[in-house]
């Protein structure tokens, strides 16, 4: 690296080399912008400040020269002192300013990383999707004002039958259908449903009742693709003045919609002994909307091209189930209703096998994460 | 229940454009399960007609088999100026003369099995002469058909007119899955009603007269039980069992379902499907003396139709005779009476039994049948007679027999109560104004005597309507029939509700917190294995060997409830670990079960009224504990290895910091102390408290138990009470005051024993150092030979700050000194200089 010139160098007192001739003064201005410029580091273009601005620099010798001038020339000696500083002044601020930026940048640049390396400090963590589902179904009901009520798996069998108008010979009460408990004169069982939880709702307040009854249930089936032998189910109940089969197809209409977005209900007589009357309610298919029927180009395999799918059972409260909790029918009436969570999982989710559901694979509760399912 | 559109309508007159589909979206409508639509025959295309057999030429061929060159006679189909059609044929079962069934060229059989004129044995064959397999008809298969000259109304055949008719290929068959209230539509006839219903148009009942009043004259029948209402036996004489059923039958029982036998019992099965009476055909020479229904006498043996020997409940109710039972009643006939190809005199019995007690043989015996799937919903008590009418009339007409004269009839078919319903009841259960001169209609329709009474329907319904019973029958009665689907939506408006409760929203953010922060949710099966107990190495006097037990287990070695959900998990670990996933975090969130001694009797009060508050309780009392428990398996690494950083083992803190996140979840700081607990490491099991309260535990596992269970070495685990960490959660609460003023930040190293717990020493500090330690967090232990071998030194940051005023250096060193000194007091701390 050249060096500008120092004072010492040029010498100021040399008759001749008059520090305050304009030459003398261009020169070391001269100097200063050069070395400045030369100047590639902070380090560098502060040695470079020191040498042309600090007190012994030519510019501040000469500047303190001034004073030695006789009167007449003094001013135009200031102005031009004073004019060769500023400008070296602003060159230096220039200079620092791209000297700080440069510094910077290149800093930046050698602090780039990777950015797709691998970041994790937790694992992936996951809410089963059954949960996650029965979450969601419960807050729909929540939303509109309802309560959650929730009650044992493990059940006496009145609360599971015969308050639910089953008589005593009615086939799902057979050992084939129904895991039992022991001892068997003690009369419990597990749950097949979560009617029960309805039951013990309606023993414990006053109606009006507007609950959901989502939980594990217990069949007695054996485990394949197609049978869960415990599954969980979501029911509602609503016991309360002047209730008809109109509300519950407009509570099943809403909830339909909740869950799958703007799609029609179909309602098909059927039969349960705890409803009266009772009814199916299927959806309409919520991926093709009916136009994979009788179109063998476009199947559906969410509706296996039925344009519906079979949700639930639902109905009207039967005035027997209302007597067995002593509630005047007279008074009161109510509807109820009930879906499979694993079932609406499996064609909502395309869930092709029930025992992934129960095989506590992290790749199956893995594969919903997030809450906006 | 398998229907035939021909044979719905020989009894309902619908539309003769009828689209089967659009009566079975009708009958759906109707609350009949319509699950599909078969186009019986449709596989079957034409030209197939009539053949004659002008020649027959018999022709041994190399393969060993001998083929048949014949010139068939089809008529019009014949080709230009010849006489028939040469066709290859490899049946023997017919002779010259005979008529057969002729599939022409350019006719496509089942399979689409298309026919051509073809070479074949050095004949070129056109066409094929068929079986009825080939047709896809019930028959002999072994032979071709061979037809008997005549149409099912006696009209000669011809060759060369169209067969698809004649052996009613073509038929529309609705598979209807039957619901329990609707017994009576397990029939053509009940079907076809609500058919006739459904379209207004007229209907034919089959079952042309009532029950007659008692009559003895024919077979002698006791009853002897009130299972048997009612008991109707005809006798057939000179029956030619031999005679094949018509091809209509045949078709009509195929395309139901059934499979045809002989005449006789086909047509006792033809007249049960069209009536949904169940018959009983009895050889008469077989029977011995009076016929009688009784109960069965404890071990008494009969060996059934379908050749099993059965031993009887005193419970069974059956058909006997002078020489034991020969039935059972409404299930089941017995082997020794059937009919037979030599029975000639044919006692027909069509009688009416208890639903529950023809249930329960059923179910016993694990014999359904066609009768027992309809006595168990209800026949109609009215029916019997009939249908034996009718049944008889077919042996006579198909079979040559003569119906005797001399009936027995005895029993009688229960009244029907008139009920009274308030008129508008149906629309207010409905939610839709159905005035009441249509209700009146609808329900009159289906074949109930209804009148009005000032505001109020007097109703009788009909013999075979078990299911109108309660004033809400008839609302669903009406429902159906205008249509329920049509019933327009309206929500209901709950009373303002109160949101989840304070528990359901502490086990979901319980839940929620642990999937977070890395771990997964798994749901597991919540059965249990004894030797799963064995495998945790759980003590004989652990709780968790209090279990509850199935009655019926699916599998007898997981016979008993989950008293732990780890089992399931580590189970599950291992079964991801075989998958390829040896890294896990997994949990679960559920209800287990534990015997309580003192367990009484559920009782199973009257369903007339509510149950008393005694009866309740002793309901509630009958019942397990069930609390929901958390539990956390952690395996493999917790990190994997990064380019960054080597892998995070899963260690016991792990297991302790997932409780934590569950407390902090509800608002609680667990409390943590060493402990020996199965199936826990017992140097690395960690008590979980609140106050002095132990709701779980956290740790490594004993490497036996991950051994037994197949896990990864040093799994690590949690389970904790979810019930009472929620019922322990602080409920409200003040927020923290905020002090802007300086902090003083001071280090205290104490030494004490090796074996002191760092907790101890810390609340020794912290409750030492007084008001104004705002935080202390050990940041160092050290051990060294200086310190000596039982010794160690532990290193606090302590935080101090005042509400009020900016703190003195003295200040800060008297809280250091105050806790130091309780520290000492507490555990032997000496301040380390």
């Amino acid at each position: 690296m050249s060096q500008a010139p120092t004072p010492e160098a040029t010498g100021q007192d040399v008759p001749g080399d008059n520090p305050l001739a304009p030459e003398q003064v261009e020169a070391a201005v001269a100097a200063a912008l050069a070395a400045f410029e030369q100047a590639g580091t902070t380090a560098e273009l502060k040695q470079a400040r020191i040498d042309h601005t600090g007190e012994r620099s030519p510019l501040a010798l000469a500047n303190r020269a001034i004073g030695r001038l006789p009167g007449p020339e003094r001013k135009e000696a200031g102005q031009r002192i004073g004019q060769a500083r500023g400008r070296v002044s602003q060159a230096l601020a220039a200079r620092e300013d791209q000297v700080v930026a440069a510094e910077l940048e290149a800093r930046l640049a050698a602090e780039a990383v990777d950015v797709t390396l691998p970041v994790a400090s937790i694992p992936i963590g996951a809410v089963h999707p059954i949960t996650g589902l029965m979450d969601q179904m419960c807050d729909v009901f929540v939303g509109m004002g309802w309560e959650v009520a929730e009650g044992p798996e493990l059940e006496a069998e009145w609360l599971n039958f015969d308050a639910l108008n089953l008589p005593p010979d009615h086939p799902a009460r057979s050992m084939a259908d129904t895991l039992f408990v022991e001892p068997l004169d003690h009369q419990t069982l597990m749950r097949t449903h979560t009617s029960p939880v309805q039951i013990r709702t309606l023993l414990d307040r006053e109606p009006p009742v507007y609950v959901v009854c989502p939980g594990k249930v217990y069949r007695a089936d054996e485990l394949d693709a197609t049978h869960l032998p415990v599954f969980h189910q979501i029911e509602g109940l609503v016991v309360d003045k002047g209730i008809t089969l109109a509300h519950l197809r407009g509570t099943l209409d809403h909830f339909a919609r909740a869950m799958f977005g703007d799609i029609r209900t179909r309602m098909r007589p059927n039969y349960f002994p705890f409803t009266e009357p009772s009814a199916e309610i299927d959806l309409e298919c919520f991926v093709c909307h009916g136009t994979s029927v009788g179109n063998p180009d476009a199947p559906c395999r969410t509706c296996s091209s039925e344009g519906w799918i079979e949700w639930g059972g639902c109905g009207v409260v039967n005035p027997r189930v209302l007597a067995a909790c002593g509630i005047d029918s007279d008074v009161y009436s109510g509807f109820a209703f009930g879906m499979g969570i694993d079932r609406t999982l499996m064609f909502r989710n395309n869930a092709t096998d029930l025992r992934d559901m129960v095989e506590g694979d992290v790749r199956f509760s893995r594969s919903l994460v997030g809450t906006a399912r | 229940m398998r229907a035939p559109l021909s044979w719905l309508r020989e009894y309902a007159a619908l539309p003769a454009d009828l689209d089967p589909r659009q009566l079975a979206d009708r009958l759906v409508g109707y609350g009949l399960e319509v699950e599909t639509v078969e186009s019986a025959g449709a596989d079957v295309s034409g030209p197939l007609v009539v053949g004659r057999v002008l020649e027959q030429t018999p022709e041994p061929q190399k393969n060993g088999k001998t083929i048949n060159w014949c010139l068939v006679d089809v008529g019009e189909h014949n080709p230009e100026g010849e006489r028939g059609r040469g066709i290859v044929c490899g049946a023997h079962n017919f002779g010259v003369g005979d008529l057969v069934v002729v599939a022409l060229s350019g006719a496509v059989l089942p399979g689409d099995f298309r026919i051509s004129a073809r070479k074949t044995y050095g004949h070129v064959s056109d066409g094929m002469i068929c079986s009825a397999a080939e047709l896809g008809l019930p028959g002999d298969s072994s032979g071709i058909i061979v037809l008997d000259g005549t149409d099912d109304d006696g009209t000669p055949l011809t060759p060369g007119q169209d067969a698809l008719g004649l052996l009613h290929l073509r038929d529309d068959v609705l598979d209807i899955a039957v619901t329990p209230n609707l017994g009576y539509c397990f029939s053509i006839r009940g079907l076809a009603r609500e058919a006739a219903d459904a379209y207004s148009v007229d209907f034919t009942d089959p079952v042309d007269r009532p029950l007659p009043s008692q009559v003895t004259e024919g077979h002698p029948v006791r009853i002897e039980s009130e299972a048997c209402s009612s008991f109707v036996a005809l006798t057939v004489t000179g029956f030619d069992a031999t005679r094949p059923s018509p091809r209509w039958m045949q078709r009509r029982l195929q395309l139901a379902g059934m499979r045809p036998i002989s005449l006789g019992v086909d047509v006792t099965n033809y007249v049960m499907l069209a009536t949904g009476q169940p018959l009983h055909g009895y050889d008469a020479r077989r029977l011995r003396g009076t016929v009688v229904v009784r109960q069965a006498t404890e071990g008494e043996r009969l060996t059934t139709l379908d050749g099993v020997e059965r031993t009887l409940s005193a419970e069974d109710l059956v058909i006997a005779d002078d020489s034991g039972a020969i039935g059972l009643a409404g299930v089941m006939g017995g082997a020794d009476t059937e009919l037979a190809d030599d029975t000639s005199t044919i006692v027909l019995e069509a009688a009416c039994f208890d639903p529950v007690t023809v249930a329960r043989t059923s179910r016993r015996h694990k014999l359904g049948s066609e009768a027992s799937r309809r006595f168990e919903r209800g026949v109609d008590p009215q029916a019997g007679y009939a249908a034996a009418r009718l049944a008889a009339a077919l042996l006579v007409r198909l079979g040559g027999g003569r119906l005797e004269q001399s009936e027995t009839v005895l029993g009688s078919a229960p009244a029907v109560p008139e009920q009274r319903i308030p008129a508008d009841l149906p629309s207010r259960v409905l939610g839709i104004e159905v005035p009441t001169e249509r209700v009146l209609t609808l329900i009159r329709a289906g074949g109930t005597v209804a009148e009005l009474d000032g505001d109020t329907l007097v109703l009788t319904p009909p013999s075979w309507r078990h299911d109108l019973r309660d004033p809400y029958d008839w609302a669903e009665e009406v429902g159906r029939k205008v249509g329920v689907d049509t019933i327009p939506p309206v929500l209901p408006v709950p009373p303002a509700g109160r949101g989840l409760t304070v528990e359901q929203r502490a086990r979901r953010a319980v839940n929620q917190a642990l999937a977070a922060t890395g771990h997964v949710e798994v749901l597991n099966l919540p059965f249990l294995s004894e030797a799963d107990l064995d495998r945790l190495q759980l003590p004989a006097e652990d709780d968790r060997r209090s279990v509850v037990t199935l009655a019926n287990p699916l599998a007898d070695t997981a016979p008993h409830l989950r008293t732990t959900l780890l089992p399931a998990l580590l189970h599950a670990v291992a079964r991801n670990a075989s998958r390829g996933t040896p890294d896990l975090a997994v949990h679960e969130i559920g209800s287990v079960f534990r015997a309580r001694p003192g367990r009484g009797v559920a009782p199973r009060p009257e369903v007339t009224r509510r149950p008393s508050e005694a009866e309740i309780a002793a309901l509630d009392a009958a019942l397990p504990d069930q609390p929901r428990r958390l539990a956390v398996v952690l395996s493999g690494d917790w990190l994997p290895t990064t380019p960054e950083r080597p892998a995070v083992r899963a260690g016991w803190q792990h297991a302790v910091e997932a409780a934590e996140i569950a407390a902090r979840a509800v608002g609680l700081e667990l409390g943590r102390h060493a402990d020996q607990h199965a199936p826990f490491h017992p140097g690395r099991c960690a008590a979980l408290t609140v106050g002095e309260e132990v709701v779980g535990h956290a740790g490594e596992l004993h490497p036996t138990v991950c051994e037994a269970f197949g896990v990864p070495a040093r799994t690590c685990a949690m389970e904790l009470d979810l019930d009472r960490l929620v019922a322990l959660a602080p409920r409200g609460g003040s927020v923290a005051p905020i002090s802007t003023l300086p902090v003083a930040k001071i280090d205290i190293a104490v030494v004490v024993p090796a074996a002191t717990p760092q907790a101890e020493v810390q609340a020794a500090l912290a409750e030492g150092g007084g008001s104004l330690v705002e935080s202390i967090r050990l940041f160092d232990v050290y051990t060294s030979d200086a310190l000596g071998p039982d010794r160690k030194s532990l290193a606090y940051a302590l935080l101090l700050r005042a509400p009020d005023r900016t703190l003195t250096d003295a200040e800060a060193m008297q809280v250091r000194d105050a806790a130091v000194a309780l520290a000492a007091e507490r555990c032997g701390a000496e301040l380390r200089s």
